[in-house]
Formats: C-alpha cells, sequence, structure tokens
C-alpha cells in the first residue's frame, strides 16, 4: 500500500521538533486522518484538536507544508508525496503541545466587541438583499487561519493593539447588519488598530469560507474610519485604485 | 493521597455549551443566577455548530395555515407517541418565540419575500417550517447565543471535563473534572446542575458525531442516580457520506431532499415510491434509512454500498446558495460536483432520541438539583426525531432548564463537598497511567464501534442483541484493563481511556433497551419483531443504577389528554 511520510511537531511550551510517522493512504484521505491514524497506531498522545471533520467548526488549523490550513479539508492526493509531508502548529499562537495551540486571546478580543444593539421601535421586517452582505461574515468558523497567516500577529505579534483579521470581519458583521444601531468605527481606529492592516489579503487567500475579509470587511471598515478620521495606508490605495 | 486541585463555585453549573447549554446558561442568567458553563472542546465547536438544515417552529411565515398544534401533531407522529405529549406541546408552542428571539439578539436568518424568517420543507412536517441559514443553522444559532452569554457575563471553562458528579447526600453538590490543557483537576461546586451533553453517536463506527459524542452527560447522571429514558431510540440519518472512506458517516443534511434532492438506486428507481408513497423523500428518517439499507441489502446500492441523491436537476446558481456546505463538502473531500451529478449516501448514526429522564415543565431529572435539556435529555421526540426538532429543542428546554435550575438554586442552602468523592474520582482518572503495558484504549474504542456498528445497527434482533451484551461485558473489562502513555499535558489517549466509561454505560443502555422491547417502532426496528405491538405503545424503558447493576423497567407513557388525543388521530 502507499504510504506517505509526516513530519509532525511534537512539543510543547518549552520546545520541541518533528517526529517521523509513516502512514498508508486510503483514497481521497485527508490529514486529519493522517493524524488519527498516528494517534491510533503510534503516538496515542498526539494533542490535535478536531470535531466536525468537514470544515464547519474551525477546530483542526494547523500548518501544513508551511501553510495555514484545515486538515480535515486537506487532501493528501492534493500534496507532493515524494517529500514528507510537514505539520505544525499555527505559528502566531503560544503552543500548548504538538498541534494544539493557546487560541484564548482571540476570546478575549472578541469579549470587548460591543454586540448587536437593534434600532428602537424596528418592526424586523428584513430583506434578503439586505441580509446578504453580512451574511458572508457570519459564515466565520473561527479557525483563526486569518489570524495565523497575518503579519502584524504572525511576526510584529501586535497582539495588544491589533485585533487581527477575524475581529474586522465580527465588526463588519455587525456594522453590516441591516437592523444594528451601534458604531463601532471608534474602537476599530482606537481600540482594535484596524490602520495598522495594510491590506497584504494574506488572511483573505487562507480563509477556507472564502470570506472577502480584505475587500468586503476590511477596506469598507476602513473607509468608514476615514469618514471619521484619517487612515493614511487607505488614502494611499484609493490613490492608486484612482478613486476620490 | 490528597489531590491536588483548583474549587470554582456557581448557583448553577451547566455542562456542556452547545445550543442548550447556552440557552439555559441564558435563562439562568436571567433569573438573576452566577452560572458557570464547562465543555470538552473550544467555546463554540460544540455539536450545535454543525446543525446544517434548519430549526423546526410554527412562524407559519412561508405556510400560513400552520400552526402549533399541526407541528404538535408532527412530532407525535414521527415519534410514533411514544413522545412526552406535554414536551411536545410546550416545544410546539414556545418555539417560534425562541427562534424570534434569536433574531433579536442578532441571528440573521434567510428571508421571505416580505422580509420575514424563511422556512423550509423538511422530512415528516406537514408545512415549510425550518427557520434557516442556507445550510449553516447551527453556526448562526451558537454564535448567536455564544456572543450574548459572554457578553453578559457567563463564565465559561473550556477545554475542561466533568467525569463525575459529586453528591451531598441524595442531591448533587458539584461536579469534578479535569483541565484538557495541563491535565489538572477542578472541582465546581453548584446547588444546581444541567447537563447538556449531547449524544453518543461516538459508540458506532459509520456516525456523524465527533469525538464529543461519548454520552458523557448520561453515564454521570446514571452514576449519580438518575434515569435514563428510551434508550433504545438512536436515530440512524438515512444520508451520510459513503465514499471516499475517510468521510464515511459525514451527514448530508436533509435539506437537499428538503431543496428538492430525490433519491434512487442503482437501477435509477425512485425507490421510496416503494416504501412511502406518500411522503417518498421526504418520509421520516427511520423509513428513509431502512429503505437506504434495504435497497442495498437486496443488491441494488451504489457502487460504494448507498443510494444515490441528486439534487442536480435544480439550477446550479440555486444549489450553491441554498446548499453552499454540501456544494464544498462533496466537491472538496468527494470531488463530486452535486450541481451536475447525484452524491452517494447511506445510514449513518446520528442523534440521540433517549437520554435522561425528565420533567416537561422544569427539565428536571429524578435527582435533585439535577436538571437536563437537549440532545442529553429524553421524552420530546419518542421513538424518532423529525428533523429540526433539535435546535428548537434546544431553545425551548434549554432555557426551561436553566430557569427551573437558578430557581432551584434560590431555594436551597450551599451544597457540602465531601473529600473522600473527590479523592475517588481523581484516583479512578488517574488510573491508566499507573497501568503498565495495558492495551491502548484506541483499539478498546474501534471493537466497540465495530460490536454497537454490527450488534446494535439499524435492524437489530434477539441474538445479535444478546451476544452485544457479551461482547460489552468483555469490552468494559479490557476497558478497565487500558493504559496510556504521555504525561497528563493534553493528552487525547487519556482523554478517550474516561470516554470509554460512557460510551460502555450508554451502549449497555441501547443494548437492554433494544433487547427488551420486542416490537419495532421509529427508530428501533427488531427483524424478529418486525410490526408495531400496541402494549409496547404504551411504555417507555427506563434505566436505573441499583448498586453497580442496572436495572431496566418500564414505565407508562404519559396519556394524551382528550382534546390532543383526538388532533393526533386526525387525518389531514
Ligand atoms: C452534522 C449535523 C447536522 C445536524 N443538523 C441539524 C439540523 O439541521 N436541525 C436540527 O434540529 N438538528 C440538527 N442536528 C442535531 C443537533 O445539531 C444536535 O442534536 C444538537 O446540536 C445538540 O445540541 P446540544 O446542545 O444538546 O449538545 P451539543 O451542541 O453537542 O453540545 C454538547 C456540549 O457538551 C459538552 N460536553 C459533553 N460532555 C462533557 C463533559 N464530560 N464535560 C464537559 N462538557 C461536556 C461538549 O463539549 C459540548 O459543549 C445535526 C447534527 C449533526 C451532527
Ligand atoms: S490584509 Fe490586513 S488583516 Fe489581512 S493579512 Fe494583510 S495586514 Fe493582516
Ligand atoms: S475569517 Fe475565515 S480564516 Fe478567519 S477565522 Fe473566520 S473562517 Fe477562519
Ligand atoms: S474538524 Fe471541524 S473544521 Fe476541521
Amino acid at each position: 500500500m502507499a504510504e506517505a511520510i509526516f513530519e509532525v511537531f511534537r512539543g510543547d511550551r518549552e520546545g520541541g521538533q518533528p517526529a517521523t510517522y509513516r502512514v498508508p493512504i486510503a483514497p481521497g484521505m485527508v490529514v486529519l486522518d493522517a493524524l488519527h491514524h498516528i494517534q491510533a497506531h503510534q503516538a496515542p498522545d498526539l494533542a490535535v484538536r478536531w470535531n466536525c471533520k468537514a470544515g464547519k467548526c474551525g477546530s483542526c488549523s494547523a500548518e501544513v507544508n508551511g501553510r495555514p490550513r484545515l486538515t480535515c479539508k486537506t487532501r493528501m492526493d492534493a500534496l507532493p508525496l515524494d517529500k514528507p509531508i510537514t505539520v505544525q502548529p499555527m505559528k502566531a499562537f503560544p503552543v500548548i503541545k504538538d498541534l494544539v495551540t493557546d487560541v484564548s486571546w482571540n476570546y478575549r478580543v472578541n469579549k470587548k466587541i460591543p454586540p448587536f444593539e437593534p434600532r428602537p421601535g424596528t418592526d424586523w421586517k428584513i430583506y434578503q438583499e439586505d441580509v446578504d452582505r453580512a451574511q458572508e461574515f457570519r459564515k466565520c468558523i473561527e479557525c483563526f487561519l486569518c489570524q495565523d497567516v497575518c503579519h502584524v500577529l504572525r511576526e510584529h505579534e501586535e497582539m495588544e493593539q491589533f485585533a487581527g483579521p477575524r475581529f474586522f470581519v465580527r465588526v463588519a458583521a455587525l456594522e453590516m447588519h441591516p437592523l444594528d444601531s451601534k458604531s463601532r468605527t471608534r474602537m476599530l481606529k482606537e481600540e482594535l488598530g484596524i490602520g495598522l492592516c495594510n491590506i497584504t489579503k494574506c488572511c483573505t487567500e487562507v480563509c477556507p469560507e472564502e470570506i472577502h475579509i480584505t475587500d468586503n470587511a476590511i477596506i469598507p471598515l476602513k473607509e468608514r474610519v476615514v469618514d471619521e478620521f484619517y487612515d493614511p495606508v487607505l488614502m494611499l490605495v484609493r490613490k492608486i485604485r484612482g478613486e476620490k | 493521597m490528597t489531590t491536588e486541585y483548583e474549587t470554582h463555585e456557581h448557583d448553577v453549573l451547566i455542562i456542556g455549551a452547545g445550543g442548550a447549554g447556552l440557552r439555559a446558561a441564558l435563562g439562568a442568567l436571567a433569573q438573576g443566577a452566577r452560572v458557570g458553563v464547562v465543555c470538552k472542546s473550544l467555546l463554540g465547536k460544540a455539536h450545535t455548530v454543525m446543525a446544517e438544515g434548519g430549526i423546526a417552529a410554527a412562524m407559519a411565515n412561508v405556510d400560513t395555515a400552520d400552526d402549533w398544534r399541526t407541528h404538535f401533531r408532527d412530532t407525535m407522529r414521527g415519534g410514533k407517541l411514544l413522545n412526552n405529549w406535554r414536551m411536545a406541546q410546550i416545544h410546539a408552542q414556545e418555539a417560534p418565540e425562541r427562534v424570534r428571539e434569536l433574531e433579536q439578539w442578532g441571528a440573521l436568518f434567510d428571508r421571505t419575500e416580505d422580509g420575514q424568517i424563511l422556512q423550509r420543507a423538511f422530512g415528516g412536517h406537514t408545512f415549510r417550517r425550518l427557520c434557516h441559514v442556507g445550510d449553516r443553522t447551527g453556526l448562526e444559532m451558537i454564535r448567536t447565543l455564544q456572543d450574548r452569554g459572554v457578553q453578559l457575563g457567563i463564565d465559561v471553562y473550556m477545554e475542561c471535563t466533568i467525569s463525575r458528579l459529586l453528591k451531598d447526600g441524595d442531591r448533587v453538590a458539584g461536579a469534578f473534572g479535569y483541565w484538557r490543557e495541563q491535565g489538572r483537576f477542578v472541582v465546581f461546586r453548584a446547588k444546581s446542575i444541567v447537563m447538556a451533553t449531547g449524544g453518543i453517536g461516538k459508540a458506532w463506527k459509520i456516525t456523524s458525531n465527533s469525538w464529543e459524542y461519548t454520552g458523557d452527560g448520561m453515564a454521570l447522571a446514571y452514576g449519580a442516580g438518575a434515569e435514563l429514558m428510551d434508550m433504545e431510540f438512536v436515530q440512524f440519518h438515512p444520508t451520510g457520506m459513503v465514499w471516499p472512506p475517510g468521510v464515511q458517516g459525514i451527514l448530508v443534511t436533509e435539506a437537499v431532499r428538503g431543496e428538492g434532492g430525490v433519491l434512487r438506486n442503482k437501477l435509477g428507481q425512485r425507490f421510496m415510491e416503494k416504501y412511502d408513497p406518500k411522503k417518498l423523500d421526504l418520509s421520516t428518517r427511520d423509513v428513509v434509512a431502512r429503505a437506504i439499507y434495504t435497497e442495498v441489502r437486496e443488491g441494488r446500492g451504489t457502487e460504494h454500498g448507498g443510494a444515490y441523491l441528486d439534487i442536480s436537476q435544480k439550477p446550479a446558481d440555486y444549489v450553491k446558495k441554498k446548499l453552499p456546505s454540501m456544494y464544498h463538502q462533496f466537491k472538496e473531500l468527494a470531488d463530486v460536483d452535486i450541481t451536475k451529478g447525484p452524491m452517494e449516501v447511506g445510514p449513518t448514526c446520528h442523534y440521540m432520541m433517549g437520554g435522561i429522564r425528565v420533567d416537561a415543565e422544569t427539565a428536571k431529572s429524578s435527582v435533585s438539583g439535577l436538571f437536563a435539556a437537549g440532545e442529553a435529555a429524553a421524552g420530546l421526540h419518542g421513538a424518532n426525531r423529525l428533523g429540526g426538532n433539535s435546535l428548537s429543542d434546544l431553545l425551548v428546554f434549554g432555557r426551561r432548564a436553566g430557569m427551573a435550575a437558578a430557581e432551584h438554586a434560590n431555594h436551597v442552602s450551599t451544597t457540602a463537598l465531601d473529600s473522600g468523592q473527590i479523592e475517588e474520582a481523581a484516583r479512578e482518572m488517574l488510573a491508566p497511567f499507573e497501568r503498565d503495558a495495558g492495551e491502548s484504549p484506541y483499539t478498546v474504542h474501534r471493537d466497540l464501534q465495530e460490536t454497537m456498528q454490527n450488534l446494535v445497527g439499524i435492524f437489530r434482533n434477539k441474538e445479535d442483541l444478546i451476544r452485544a451484551l457479551e461482547e460489552l461485558e468483555k469490552l468494559k473489562e479490557r476497558a478497565g484493563r487500558v493504559s496510556v502513555e504521555g504525561s497528563r499535558l493534553f493528552n487525547p489517549g487519556w482523554h478517550l481511556a474516561q470516554d470509554l466509561k460512557a460510551m460502555l454505560t450508554v451502549s449497555e443502555a441501547v443494548t437492554r433497551s433494544a433487547l427488551a422491547r420486542e416490537e419495532s417502532r421509529g427508530a428501533h426496528s427488531r427483524i424478529d419483531h418486525p410490526g408495531l405491538d400496541a402494549t409496547w405503545g404504551t411504555k417507555n424503558n427506563v434505566i436505573v443504577r441499583e448498586g453497580s447493576a442496572m436495572m431496566l423497567r418500564q414505565s407508562a407513557v404519559p396519556e394524551l389528554p382528550g382534546d390532543l388525543k383526538q388532533l393526533v388521530a386526525e387525518e389531514k
């Protein structure tokens, strides 16, 4: 039977290194299947998060061959098998053990964002064309892959100043809710640090839900901020695009 | 040995952070209780997040003739009249308000032309009744509840697993558990506890359920002396993926059929014409699952042993808009474009109708201070659950459980924790580390899944069930001898060693109940007793612990009041 060679990070907060495992390949197999195979046959204490195995819960994020991915949706037949497949924990977050990282920071950021507040006296009539936009953002499964790939968090570790793309998506969902009455613009600028985003679009590229994070969430939010304050990056983008 | 542990105190402790647990938390919070919520995974990853098709509620936005009575009747008939009628009534009456509430908390459902919540057709529902968001309704629901809960100040203990309930005399006093991250122990003291731990599907091989579904809540409640009910009724969803092997069992939402998808066998026949000529593909799940199983067994299955499910006659854009996650799921995991060709589907273990026996109004169990809601509780669905009736169940009875738990906490004194029980719980948790060269928990789990799949599956008979009980005895012994490698730090093998105990308890309860019920009703099909039996139609199986023995007895199904009886009997 065909085999794949895996190099999976094993370690904890203190450090660690990749361990090598050989796994037989079955048709249609995904990386998460291979990790489960390793658990069942070779390393029962290999730490991995997962729940749905169908790209719906956002638990199984890791870096496969250096790319942030959902391991339950990463097909083995889409990876070159002539060299070892590397599986590493998300780099932007501290390792707890093996592929499991400490993502609690995200939950703390989320808590800061003021929730939906309906307009007083609304009759709850909402039309499909008005929800389409916000529904895109509500697809987010909180896999935090966008957070992992964003250089502001990954390289510069600006966790204190910058909420990251996931939370711009969340704010966009709230701001574009047709019946929401709250403004989060000042917060975007002052607490969530949207100005630090320089629209590299890396987050959009890795989003498994295909949310157009930059174009549909971040840029419109930046525009709201600009309308109230001033954002040099967006000014530049507008200039390049020849917008007014 | 003195065990080291941290202690937290709440009025109401909720075990489980799915729809039921979170709604219970909000219910308890509204009564002014101090609320803690414990869950095995990260917040927002519970099963509820995976729910696809929708929430059943007779809002009558699309079919104006709908009302709670019709929803009630559909639920009772779907459950083959084994349901607790009062639960079914409360459920049907309160579901619309609970859905509206979600909307008021920020959920964005798909809309009708005139700006109301859109509703779709589902199996066993007379009218188009399922409020939905494409095929990711559960995600919308869990995010809405979770954001609200966090905002209002519930304490959430994530990746924390409860392994035992602590008692103070006859009442619950708290719970013992461990943090997955460091493997450290934790004790919660609480006056009321709500079990919202979900189902048991991980005891079967082919299942739509995740690693979390190991029946913990039912086993913990049973251990604490609570009654379990209707444990023979395990729902096999007719449409799970069958190919490729890695995705076997993953759910294909009933919304595919709700939106017009059609089942065919390898000969191209619409075989549902034979099994339920009236409701066809939208017959109840028990019927459709058996139909597919039968087609396959009689040699009319597809290449990989399933049936074809085809929605490609609908416009591609429509399919992508209404079933986006199914479209992606098949495209990415099975190389099938569902807008162009059929899917291959077959039955998968999906949902537990049985569970902790509760009071209809308050969701309280037979143990003082212990409540249960959602999939962990029994009663609403009887012998078979209709699609969409789970999400509404979570909201309706989650809220009621939370409120009643807070109310209870208001009226009782602080509980006392018994260090003896805590020491014992800790010893039990650590035992697999003490044993050398025992079996791996993974092999025991695999064999348990084989046993339940082969002997306690869709079709059952006496010999198989007796054999299953024998196998379960052996597996129990083996589970008591497993050893685990590595440290206490985030150790899945260690965790599975715990889970095994709960899975074995619920598996035994399922098997005993299935053996006792000598008839076929709803999701329970006995080849050796193929028809409905009138006497069994008046009885629920109830399981309770006596010492270390599992006792089974029957309890009368609560009788419907005259007007509702007539309503259920009406042909429409
Ligand atoms: C793929 C799929 C699709 C579905 N689609 C639909 C649908 O469209 N409509 C519908 O009505 N129903 C649907 N269902 C069924 C429905 O989603 C579930 O029945 C429902 O979500 C269960 O909710 P719950 O709150 O009872 O439990 P869950 O959401 O499963 O939550 C259980 C919680 O308990 C916690 N827990 C368990 N054990 C412990 C322990 N020992 N210690 C601490 N915490 C513990 C877990 O961590 C989790 O947080 C679907 C199910 C699946 C699997
Ligand atoms: S576009 Fe902005 S948020 Fe996205 S990765 Fe780049 S810098 Fe980060
Ligand atoms: S926005 Fe996309 S990438 Fe980011 S957390 Fe959500 S689903 Fe994941
Ligand atoms: S396991 Fe749920 S997204 Fe991968």
